[in-house]
């Protein structure tokens, strides 16, 4: 595992192709559930579906009331800095409960030289497995006059702790604990269906958790509120823009909001690509980070 | 002089957007049957219900529900009813919506079935995305019947 971890590249190729035999397979085509296309978001950097950085309410996978799906999915960040890879994988009985898996590894790039020089730690990587579930309380996202409804947890496991703990995260595990609530409307903008998404998260995860948990100037869970909304152009392309806001726990960086403008492309149920402009802010001294978001997501 | 000619710009401006508006209102109080003209009229409908019908008997989540029913009055009926609800001279002249549906034990997974093969439908027939969407917005009020909660 470890050595997979640090090729992310080479794990990306892998689990696309993975991911693409999947797709080419003819029995599990036959089995990808029922709800209409692009209903069931895509998978976000913390394996929950929804957009990128945001879980909304809806489910992973097409899976009906009636019904089991699985998603997979690999994603990769590229900010001026930073980069982080994530793969996830995700299952959903009767649109009811979803459970996700993630790992994301985050590539420190040039910080590797600050924490040398400033910490005298080697290290060039930060690791972090986020377990998640999350349930629909009530509604539908498009039949629904009041949307669809939906809680969730993540847990998240720091796998290298050595650098958060210099900086003051005071834990390496945490658990993220959020309530959605998404809305499509039915031709709402030039005869388009538009998406709305809200959620609400307590957390005391440093940069989701990468950076650990809780710190020198909090230490307690905050309440962060989060958005999404979309524009289906038909419907296999959705375009929309997300913001989540962030706590600020560390006294050794700032921390910043974020936001991402996104466009998924949702050829059929099977797949789904998604491509964004990503903005994370300051992230440990290194300051406006900003680049390119790339998804890849399978569905049966 | 110039503060006249100002002046007289905005009172013919107010004048213009009073007379616009009022036109939209009382365009307003016409039938709106611009849905049905995207849709193709009757006949257009039609084609959407016959296509939609050849979907529904190919699809095994629903296909069951539909063993013995009478084709020529399903396709009436639901053209009608599509007609009507998108603005045209139709009237809808079957049976009550909840009544109808409460004894199948309409599941979301087929109710799903059923609005991925009206919209395959649709898109075979080549309606517009927009009139797509606007047709299903008017069909939303019916999922509580159709699903008897
Ligand atoms: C918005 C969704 C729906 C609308 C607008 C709708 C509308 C209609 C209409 C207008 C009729 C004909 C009524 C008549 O002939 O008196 C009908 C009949 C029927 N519908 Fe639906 N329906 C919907 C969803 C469904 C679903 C999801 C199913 C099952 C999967 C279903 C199963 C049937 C059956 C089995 C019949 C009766 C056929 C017969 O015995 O004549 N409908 N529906």
């Amino acid at each position: 595992m470890t050595r997979l971890v640090a090729q992310p590249v080479k794990k990306l190729w892998a689990g696309t192709l993975v991911t693409l035999g999947l797709l080419a397979s003819p029995v599990v085509m036959a089995d990808v559930g029922s709800r209409i296309w692009a209903t069931g978001g895509v998978t976000t950097i913390e394996g929950s579906a929804g957009g990128g950085l945001v879980p909304w309410a809806m489910l992973g996978s097409y899976a009906s009331d009636e019904e089991w799906g699985g998603t997979l999915a690999l994603s990769r960040a590229e900010v001026d800095d930073y980069s982080l890879a994530v793969t996830g994988a995700g299952l959903n009985w009767n649109n009811r409960i979803e459970v996700t898996v993630a790992r994301q590894t985050l590539d420190l790039d040039s910080l590797v030289f600050t924490l040398k020089n400033g910490f005298g730690l080697e290290q060039d990587e930060l690791n972090q497995d986020i377990f998640g579930v999350k349930v629909r309380l009530v509604g539908d996202v498009l039949y629904s006059p009041w949307g669809q409804w939906s809680a969730g947890l993540q847990h998240k496991r720091q796998r290298d702790f050595t650098v958060p703990n210099a900086i003051g995260a005071r834990d390496d595990s945490g658990t993220d604990v959020y309530f959605s609530g998404s809305k499509v409307f039915f031709a709402a903008v030039f005869g388009r269906n538009l998406l709305v998404n809200g959620t609400l998260r307590g957390t005391r995860a440093n940069q989701g958790g990468l950076l650990g948990f809780g710190g020198d100037l909090n230490n307690g869970y905050e309440v962060m509120a989060e958005a999404g909304v979309g524009v289906f152009i038909n419907r296999q392309w959705l375009v929309g823009a997300e913001y989540r806001q962030k706590p600020d726990n560390l006294s050794f960086a700032r921390e910043d909001d974020w936001w991402d403008m996104f466009i998924a492309w949702v050829p059929d149920r099977r797949l789904a690509v998604t491509a964004a402009f990503v903005n994370l802010g300051d992230i440990a001294t290194l300051e406006d980070q900003q680049g390119i978001y790339l998804s890849l997501q399978g569905s049966f | 002089m110039g503060l006249r000619i100002t002046k007289t710009t905005i009172a013919a401006l107010l004048i213009t957007t009073g007379l616009v508006l009022g036109g939209c209102q009382s365009l307003q109080h016409e039938p709106d049957n611009r849905l049905y003209m995207q849709l193709g009229e009757r006949s257009g409908i039609a084609d959407v219900v016959e296509d939609l019908l050849y979907l529904i008997v190919a699809d095994e989540r629903i296909n069951h529900q539909f063993k013995g029913m009478n084709v020529a009055q399903f396709h009436r009926n639901l053209t009608d009813q599509l007609c009507e609800l998108s603005g045209g001279p139709c009237t809808y002249t079957g049976r009550e919506m909840r009544e109808l549906h409460a004894d199948m034990g309409i599941t979301a997974t087929q109710f799903n079935a059923l609005a991925e093969n009206l919209i395959l439908a649709m898109e075979k027939n080549r309606i517009p995305t927009a009139a797509q969407n606007k047709l299903i917005k008017r069909l939303l009020p019916m999922y509580p019947d159709i699903r008897h909660l």
